[in-house]
C-alpha cells in the first residue's frame, strides 16, 4: 500500500474515533444493527427489481433511448448514501442514476414514470433515464456527460462550505470518468479550498466495453487524488456493510478537513446500456461474480447466518418489493405523456 | 395468471429478433435475472433475462425462428399453475399492442388566420409578454462620467453588498485585481471568501460555479476572455443551460458568466474570436452585449439577479471608454430590450457592443450627406428584442446590420430572417450585413483592420440600401 493511502487510513481512523461512531473499526468487523441490515436489503432489492423491470419495459418499447442499469452495483449507492445525513448532505452522480435516486428516497413510481417519458416523472418526462433530479431529497442528478458531475459535485460542496451548513457532497463517478481532465481540475480546487466532498469512484471494471487496464495507466483509482494531496482508500463494492462502514469512517474527515477519494470495486452485470452485447468479457466472468460476490446474496446469507432473519422473512421482503415495483411499472404505463404545452416550459425561470 | 414473454427490443434500432437458443426448457423453473434465451438482434446475440419468477410453460417461437419486437415468444406460469392456463394468454395481436399513452402526441394545429410567415414552422424564440420597461431616470438626476470598467465593477460591488450569496470567481480576479482590472478593489471590500482566485482551469471552475448555482448560490464566473471559455462551453451549454429543462423546472442555475469578447488588438486568431452567435443560439441562456457604461452596469446587475444563466459579453476596447451613467440608487437595465441610440428615418443601422460606436459614427457621416440613420443598439442578443428592430424597420424600410462576428449563421443572419418574417412587406431593399471577415483573425495590423467592420463599409452599405451612390 502506498504512503498516501496509509496516511489516509491513519487520518480517517482518527477522524472516526473523534466522531465517536460505533463503527470505529474498518470493514466487516462491526455489524450494523439488524434494522439497518434490513434497510440495506430493501434498498438493494428495490434497486435490482426496479432495474430488472426497467429492462423489461425497455424490451416492450415503453422505455427507450439510452438506459444504463445498475444491477450488480447496488451495494455502492446503498452503502454510501445510507451513511450520509440527507438532511444536509447532497448527492450527485452520472447517467447510471436510477439506484442512487431510489436510495435517496425518491418514489419508484416517479422514477419509472420518468424512464417512460411521462408527465408524472421527476423531470416531467423531459429528462429521461440519464437526467433525473430530486432536489427535495438533495439528489442533484443524473448527468449525461461523462465526468461533468465531478466539478458540479465539487460546486455543491463549495456551496456547503460557503454557507457553513455542515453538509457535504457525495459525488459518484465511474472508473471511466476517472480519466477525464475535468475531474483533476476539480480535485485540485477541492483540496485547495478544502471542500467537503467525498469522491466515490464506482469501479465496475469496464468503461463501456474497455477494461480498466486497457484505458488507464495507473489502475489504483483510490490513489488518483495523491498528486493533489487528497487521501484515498478502496473498499469491496460488492459488500454493502463494508461500503457503509468505510463511508462512515471517512465522513468526519470530509466534513472537517476536505475531499477524500473512495474507490468502490464493484461489477456491472448488464451491458453498459441496453444496446450493449457485452462481447468484451466472458460469460464465465459475469457468472463468477454473480455466484460468489452478489451483494444481495451475500447480505441475505449473512442475515440468515446471524439469525437476523428467517427465510420466510426474506421471502416476505422480496414480495413487498416486487409489489412496489409492479405498482411503479403500472403507474408509469398508466400515466399520460407530457402535454404539448410542456414543450416550451422550463426553458427559463419566468419572472 | 400466466405471463406472456414477448420479443424484447434489445437496442434502440431493433425491430426483429431470432431465437438463437432456449437456455430454459418447457417446465423449467425461472428466477428473476436468470437467462431464459439467447436472442440474435440486428447488432449481436444478447441474453434475455427473466424479470418475474415462475415456470416456463410453453415456448412459442422455436430456436432458429424469428419474431417481431413485441410478439409473444413464450409463456411463463406461476408456481403451481397448470399448463392448461397457457390457453388464457392473450393472442399475439393483443399482446403485441402496447397500451397507448393517454396524452395527445401532436401539438394542436395553428389557429387559422395566422400570417403566412408564422403559420408554417414558427421557429419563434421563447420571448413572452410585453417588452420589459426601460428604467426611469427621475428629472434632476445627476449624470456621472464613468468608464465601462468602473461601471462593471460598481455593478458587481452593489450586487455583492445587496446579496451575500453573490460571489465572484475567476482567474486573477482577487489579488491581481482582474486581468483587465475590472474587479479592482473587490477583494479588499469582500474578502477571500467572496472574491476567489481560481487556477487556470476553465472547465473545472465553470463546473464548480454551475454546481454552486444549482445549490442556490449566485456565482459571477469571470473568464479572462471568452476565448478561453471554449474549454468550459460544455458546462455552460450542457450543465447550465439545459438542466432546468431536464429537471422539469426543479434545478435553477442563477449564474452569471462574464468577460471580454471579440478582438482586442493584435492578439491574433485564438485570442480574438467573437462569440455572440454561439451563445445566442442556445435556449436556456440569456445573452447581453452592452455598449455604454450605463448599460454595462444596469445589465450586469440584471444578469446577477436573473434566476437563469446569463452570458455577459463585454469588450476589452470598451473598458476604457467613458459614458454618462445616471446616479440613481439602483440602476438596473432589463434584459431583453433594445435601445434606440440615435433616431433617424431613412435607414436602420442595427448593432451591439463596440460596433454601436461605429454605427453612430456612420450615422454622423451619413447625416452630412442627407441620410438620417436610426441606430438600434440591441444590448440583449437573447431574448432578442424583435419588436424594437421591426418598429424601426417599419419606419425606415431599410436595414444594415453591423457585427464583428463571422457572417455565417451570425446575428446579422438572424436579423435578416427577422426582417423577412416580421416586416417583409415594409422592406424597400434587401438587408445588408457588415460583418467581420470570414477568416481567423490575422496578426498583421493592416490585415486585422481589414478583418473588422469599417466605417466606409457601413456608410456604403447604408447608401446601398437607400439606392444612393
Amino acid at each position: 500500500m502506498c504512503a498516501a493511502a496509509r496516511k489516509a487510513r491513519r487520518k480517517t481512523t482518527k477522524a472516526a474515533a473523534e466522531d465517536g461512531a460505533e463503527t470505529a473499526v474498518a470493514g466487516k468487523a462491526t455489524l450494523p444493527p439488524p434494522d439497518l441490515l434490513f434497510r440495506f436489503l430493501r434498498d438493494m432489492l428495490l434497486i435490482r427489481r426496479f432495474e430488472e423491470k426497467a429492462g423489461q419495459l425497455y424490451g416492450m418499447g415503453i422505455i427507450a433511448g439510452f438506459c444504463h442499469l445498475y444491477i450488480g452495483q447496488e451495494a455502492v449507492a446503498t452503502g454510501v448514501v445510507r451513511a450520509l445525513d440527507l438532511r444536509r448532505d447532497t448527492v450527485v452522480t452520472s447517467y447510471r442514476d436510477h439506484g442512487h435516486m431510489l436510495v435517496c428516497g425518491t418514489d419508484p413510481k416517479v422514477v419509472m414514470a420518468e424512464l417512460a417519458g411521462r408527465i408524472t416523472g421527476c423531470s416531467k418526462g423531459k429528462g429521461g433515464s440519464m437526467h433525473m433530479f430530486d432536489t427535495a431529497r438533495h439528489f442533484y442528478g443524473g448527468h449525461g456527460i461523462v465526468g461533468a458531475q465531478v466539478p458540479i459535485g465539487t460546486g455543491l460542496a463549495f456551496a456547503h462550505r460557503y454557507r457553513g451548513d455542515g453538509g457535504l457532497c457525495a459525488c459518484f463517478f465511474g472508473e471511466g470518468a476517472a480519466n477525464q481532465g475535468q475531474v483533476y481540475e476539480a480535485f485540485n480546487m477541492a483540496e485547495l479550498w478544502k471542500l467537503p466532498v467525498l469522491y466515490v469512484i464506482e469501479n465496475n471494471r469496464y468503461a463501456m466495453g474497455t477494461r480498466l487496464d486497457r484505458a488507464t495507466a495507473q489502475p489504483d483509482l483510490y490513489r488518483r487524488g495523491e498528486a493533489f494531496a487528497i487521501p484515498g482508500d478502496f473498499v469491496d463494492g460488492m459488500d454493502v456493510i463494508a461500503v457503509y462502514n468505510k463511508t462512515r469512517e471517512v465522513l468526519p474527515f470530509v466534513r472537517e478537513k476536505g475531499p477524500f477519494v473512495l474507490e468502490a470495486r464493484t461489477y456491472r452485470y448488464r451491458g453498459h446500456s441496453m444496446s450493449d452485447p457485452a462481447k468484451y468479457r466472458s460469460r464465465e466472468e459475469v457468472e463468477e461474480v454473480r455466484r460468489h460476490h452478489d451483494p444481495i446474496d451475500q447480505l441475505r446469507r449473512l442475515m440468515l447466518e446471524h439469525g437476523y432473519a428467517s427465510e420466510a422473512e426474506l421471502k416476505e421482503v422480496d414480495r413487498e418489493i416486487r409489489a412496489v415495483i409492479n405498482e411503479a411499472a403500472r403507474f408509469a404505463q398508466d400515466s399520460p405523456e407530457p402535454p404539448p404545452e410542456e414543450l416550451e416550459r422550463d426553458v427559463y425561470v419566468e419572472g | 395468471m400466466p405471463t406472456t414473454l414477448t420479443m424484447p427490443a434489445l437496442s434502440p434500432t431493433m425491430s426483429e429478433g431470432t431465437i438463437a437458443r432456449w437456455v430454459k426448457r418447457e417446465g423449467d423453473r425461472v428466477e428473476p435475472g436468470e437467462v431464459i434465451a439467447e436472442i440474435e438482434t440486428d447488432k449481436a446475440t444478447v441474453e434475455f433475462e427473466a424479470v418475474d419468477e415462475g415456470v416456463l410453460g410453453r415456448i412459442l417461437v422455436p430456436e432458429g425462428a424469428s419474431a417481431k419486437v413485441g410478439e409473444p415468444i413464450a409463456v411463463l406460469l406461476e408456481e403451481g399453475e397448470d399448463a392448461s392456463a397457457v390457453e388464457m394468454v392473450p393472442t399475439a395481436e393483443e399482446a403485441a399492442a402496447p397500451t397507448p399513452p393517454a396524452a395527445v402526441r401532436e401539438p394542436s394545429a395553428p389557429a387559422s388566420g395566422a400570417t403566412p410567415a408564422t403559420a408554417v414552422a414558427a421557429p419563434q424564440p421563447l420571448v413572452r409578454g410585453a417588452l420589459p420597461p426601460e428604467p426611469e431616470i427621475p428629472p434632476g438626476t445627476r449624470m456621472v462620467k464613468m468608464s465601462v470598467r468602473e461601471a462593471l465593477r460598481d455593478a458587481m460591488a452593489e450586487e455583492m453588498r445587496r446579496d451575500p450569496e453573490v460571489f465572484l470567481m475567476g482567474e486573477e480576479v482577487g489579488q491581481y485585481g482582474g486581468a483587465y482590472k475590472v474587479s479592482q478593489g473587490l477583494l479588499e471590500e469582500f474578502g477571500e471568501k467572496r472574491v476567489i482566485d481560481t487556477p487556470i482551469t476553465e472547465y473545472g471552475f465553470t463546473g464548480i460555479g454551475v454546481g454552486a448555482a444549482f445549490a442556490g448560490l449566485k456565482p459571477i464566473v469571470e473568464f479572462m476572455t471568452w476565448n478561453f471559455a471554449m474549454q468550459a462551453i460544455d458546462h455552460i451549454v450542457n450543465s447550465a443551460a439545459k438542466t432546468l429543462y431536464m429537471s422539469g423546472g426543479q434545478v435553477r442555475c442563477p449564474v452569471t458568466f462574464r468577460g471580454p469578447n471579440g478582438a482586442a488588438a493584435r492578439v491574433a486568431a485564438q485570442h480574438s474570436q467573437e462569440y455572440s452567435s454561439w451563445y445566442a443560439h442556445v435556449p436556456g441562456l440569456k445573452v447581453v452585449a452592452p455598449y455604454t457604461a450605463a448599460d454595462a452596469k444596469g445589465l450586469l446587475k440584471a444578469a446577477i439577479r436573473d434566476p437563469n444563466p446569463v452570458i455577459v459579453l463585454e469588450n476589452e476596447i470598451l473598458y476604457g471608454h467613458t459614458f454618462e451613467v445616471p446616479e440613481v440608487e439602483d440602476w438596473v437595465v432589463p434584459i431583453g430590450r433594445a435601445r434606440i441610440a440615435r433616431e433617424g428615418r431613412h435607414v436602420t443601422l442595427v448593432s451591439f457592443s463596440r460596433w454601436v460606436g461605429l454605427a453612430l459614427e456612420a450615422a454622423e457621416v451619413l447625416a452630412r450627406e442627407g441620410i438620417e440613420a436610426e441606430v438600434v443598439d440591441l444590448r440583449t442578443l437573447r431574448p432578442l428584442d424583435r419588436t424594437t428592430v421591426v418598429e424601426s424597420l417599419k419606419k425606415t424600410n431599410r436595414m444594415v446590420v453591423i457585427e464583428e462576428g463571422w457572417p455565417v449563421c451570425g446575428i446579422g443572419a438572424e436579423l435578416a430572417a427577422v426582417a423577412m418574417e416580421d416586416a417583409f412587406d415594409w422592406l424597400d431593399a434587401p438587408v445588408v450585413r457588415v460583418t467581420g471577415a470570414d477568416v481567423p483573425m490575422p496578426y498583421a495590423a493592416n490585415l486585422e483592420r481589414l478583418a473588422l467592420p469599417r466605417l466606409d463599409q457601413v456608410v456604403e452599405a447604408a447608401k446601398q440600401v437607400c439606392y444612393r451612390d
